[in-house]
Parts: C-alpha cells; sequence; structure tokens
C-alpha cells in the first residue's frame, strides 16, 4: 500500500496537471455561466411571455437532462450540424450550457426575493435598463444567493469528472491514466479524492469569507 | 433507429431505474441510521461520520465508482460491474440522506422527546412512535430531490461497463454513425424517470397531508 501511494507521488506531475485543468475549467465555467446566467434570469423574469416562455423550457429541459448526456450532446451531437469543437472546448461547453441554466434560475428566485420599494427608488433618482439591471438588481441578489451559487460552483467541480468520459485530461483522467499504466487503483483514485475534497473545501471557506463581508456592508 | 435500438434503450432504462432504487433503498436507511449516530453524539463515531459525509460530498461520482471498482480489488475483494455500480449509488446518496435526515432530527422539538420520557418510553419505542413518523413526512420532499439528483449522476456507473440508458445510446450511436436521435431518445427516458418521481412525492405529500394534516 505504501508503495503504490510512493509510485503515484513519483508521478504527481500528472495529477497536478490534471488538477490544473479541473481548476482551470471550473474557474472559467463559473465566470462564463455566471454571465450567461445573469442574463437568463432578465429572460427568466421578463414581462413578455415570448422571451420568458423560451428560457424557462431550457431552464426546465436542463434540469432533467444528466450532465453527461448533454456532454455527449455537445461533443458528439454538434459536429453532426456541422460545429466541431475539440473535446476541451465542447467539456467547457457543455458546462456552460448546463450550469448557466441553474445559475439563471438561482439568481431570478433571488430577484423575486428583492423588496419593491428598493427598485421604485433607483427608478425615482433615474436608473433604468440595463444600468438598473448591472449596478441596482445585480449587486444584491449576487450576494443573497452566494451560499447557493457555492453549491452550484462545488457541482460544476464534480460534472468536470464527468469529462474524463470524452477523454478531457482533468483530474480524474489523470488518476485513471496513473492507475491504468503502473496499476495503482487505490493511491490514484484517493489522491484525486483527496484533491477534489480540497477543492470543495476551498470554494466553502470562500464562500463564509464573501458571506461574512456581504454582511458587513449591511 | 431501428425497432431493436428502442428496446435496447429500454433496457438500458431499466438498468438505470433499477439500480438508482437499489441504491435508494439501501441508502435511504444508511443515512438515517449514520444520522441518528450523530444526533446521539456518539463519540469518535460521530467525528467519523462527520468526515465521511464531507468527502463523499465532495467525491465526483465518476472517481467514486472508478475507486471502488479498481482498488476493491486490489486489497483482495473482488467485485463485478453491477454491485460496485450499485455499491456507489448507495455510499453516495447515503451521505445527501444523512444530512437531510439529521437537519429533520435537529429541527424536532426537544419538548416532544421529554413528554415521551415522562410517560416512561424508551428512546427506541420513541423514536419508532413519535419521532420517525414525523420526521419522514418532513424529509420526504428533500429526499425525493436528492432521487433526482441520484438518477442524474448515474451515468457515471458507465465508466465501468454497465449498460444504462446512456452507455445504450453511446453504443447505438457509435453503431448507426448518427449520435443525436439516441441522445434525444435518451433524454426522453430520464425525463419521464424525473417526472415520474415528483409525481410519486406530490401524491405521496397530498395523502400524508390528507391524512395528518399539512406538516
Amino acid at each position: 500500500m505504501n508503495n503504490e501511494f510512493a509510485i503515484v507521488w513519483a508521478h504527481k506531475d500528472r495529477l497536478l496537471f490534471g488538477l490544473a485543468n479541473t481548476v482551470g475549467l471550473v474557474v472559467i465555467a463559473t465566470a462564463l455561466s455566471l454571465v450567461v446566467g445573469a442574463l437568463m434570469a432578465t429572460a427568466l423574469a421578463s414581462q413578455s411571455r415570448a422571451v420568458r416562455r423560451p428560457a424557462q423550457w431550457l431552464v426546465d429541459g436542463m434540469r432533467c437532462v444528466p450532465f453527461l448526456l448533454l456532454a455527449y450532446i455537445v461533443y458528439y451531437g454538434l459536429p453532426t450540424v456541422g460545429i466541431r469543437l475539440n473535446n476541451w472546448t465542447a467539456g467547457l461547453t457543455a458546462l456552460v450550457i448546463y450550469h448557466s441554466s441553474y445559475i439563471g434560475e438561482i439568481l431570478r428566485g433571488a430577484w423575486s426575493n428583492l423588496p419593491r420599494g428598493y427598485i421604485d427608488a433607483a427608478h425615482a433618482v433615474g436608473f433604468h435598463g440595463q444600468v438598473l439591471y448591472r449596478r441596482i438588481i445585480l449587486p444584491p441578489i449576487v450576494y443573497a444567493a452566494v451560499p447557493v451559487l457555492g453549491n452550484q460552483v462545488i457541482q460544476i467541480i464534480k460534472d468536470t469528472a464527468f469529462l474524463m468520459i470524452i477523454a478531457v485530461p482533468e483530474l480524474t483522467h489523470a488518476a485513471s491514466s496513473i492507475q491504468a499504466t503502473y496499476y495503482v487503483p487505490f493511491a490514484a483514485f484517493v489522491a484525486a479524492v483527496a484533491l477534489y475534497w480540497i477543492l470543495c473545501r476551498g470554494v466553502e471557506m470562500v464562500v463564509g469569507v464573501i458571506e461574512r463581508r456581504a454582511e458587513a456592508r449591511r | 433507429m431501428t425497432p431493436y435500438a428502442y428496446f435496447s434503450l429500454l433496457q438500458g432504462a431499466g438498468v438505470t431505474v433499477a439500480l438508482s432504487l437499489l441504491g435508494i433503498v439501501i441508502g435511504v436507511p444508511l443515512g438515517l441510521g449514520l444520522a441518528l449516530v450523530r444526533w446521539a453524539r456518539i463519540p469518535v463515531l460521530t467525528q467519523v461520520i462527520a468526515a465521511y459525509v464531507s468527502v463523499l460530498r465532495a467525491t465526483p461520482l465518476v472517481t467514486l465508482v472508478l475507486l471502488i471498482f479498481f482498488a476493491l480489488p486490489s486489497i483482495g475483494i473482488p467485485i463485478d460491474p453491477i454491485p460496485a455500480a450499485i455499491l456507489t449509488l448507495a455510499l453516495n446518496t447515503s451521505a445527501f440522506n444523512c444530512e437531510i435526515w439529521r437537519a429533520a432530527l435537529i429541527d424536532f422539538p426537544k419538548t416532544q422527546l421529554e413528554a415521551a420520557q415522562a410517560t416512561g418510553m424508551t428512546s427506541s419505542l420513541a423514536f419508532r412512535r413519535i419521532v420517525f413518523p414525523q420526521i419522514w413526512r418532513t424529509s420526504l420532499p428533500s429526499l425525493v430531490n436528492e432521487m433526482t439528483l441520484l438518477v442524474k449522476v448515474s451515468p457515471a456507473i458507465a465508466v465501468i461497463g454497465v449498460v444504462d440508458i446512456t452507455r445504450a445510446a453511446v453504443r447505438i450511436g457509435a453503431e448507426t454513425y448518427e449520435p443525436l436521435p439516441p441522445f434525444l431518445a435518451a433524454t426522453v427516458l430520464y425525463f419521464v424517470i424525473l417526472l415520474v418521481l415528483v409525481r410519486v412525492q406530490r401524491s405521496l405529500e397530498s395523502s400524508t397531508a390528507r391524512k395528518f394534516g399539512s406538516a
């Protein structure tokens, strides 16, 4: 057993390369999903049915599809309609499509809890349209949604592992390739699990810090 | 898609449903057991369970299923893909269920427990007659929600060769060189499974509400 861990330690560069890819995917996917999700929230909260309905269908659809299936559709399905992406980009695209829908719904929920008078006051001092959304509505709903958004980021971290199936060189893929070459399944996957755990605890700590900041701002 | 392709997708749906159900049947009571140990604050065990829950909640299902399928044989416990898949799903969902049961137990009014004690009930009798009938009703929506999440991560078991809906769809796509139709059919199957789960929860909730009044 000690020997197994020694082998994994000797090949820690491969594991760290996988970890770097996982972190890169998570950071980019989170940033893009927040932007797309914020736009999606405006569609979900729109007065016009023609805008609201398609957005609701998309969100409800995504909540019923397993992430792996969506990743397959993006990776194998898009080329049949002429869009060709490499594994990494296909994985990232699937992450963003999937999680921006969830984030859009989370932000819409936080938005509906915003007091009416707050927005009326912003209207009264002349805010409207895009600036009203970006400067007045978005900051408090993002702060209010931070714990739920943190859970969503943890979900993104866990969903990146599915991408090993379409050969994205992320953490589980790295552990799997080390175990396949040296036959050290126990140490390789335990190391991967430990790294995932550290990542998730990291996200929880960041959420805690932001929450305390938000508390101080109030 | 040929009729046989539809048939193999339905077979995959059978596998997805059967394995998820087995995972739930093992994972829900296991989660309750773990939550009860933490609730009773049994030293050492409480800390061990807290660590178990924390690690399992952070572990992707793909990684967990690979760990169980490849690592158990390497330490002398041979395991086939199907039992490995069931064990993975059960362990994963038990950690989430433990937190759901624990939240219900923490919210449970202490006065009721004291009243049960005062009338001379043993703690196991109080649990069976007083605590459990109430916490399962408050936990039900969260438990069903966790079941839908489990179905959505269940395609992970395809990596060890279990032919569930997703893997069946991949196979058909590889044979026909037309991946989109089987994937869309697979999406419909998942949609139906999740819809049935949510419906069952709704009807259970309304029937218990009629019987006991709304919780």
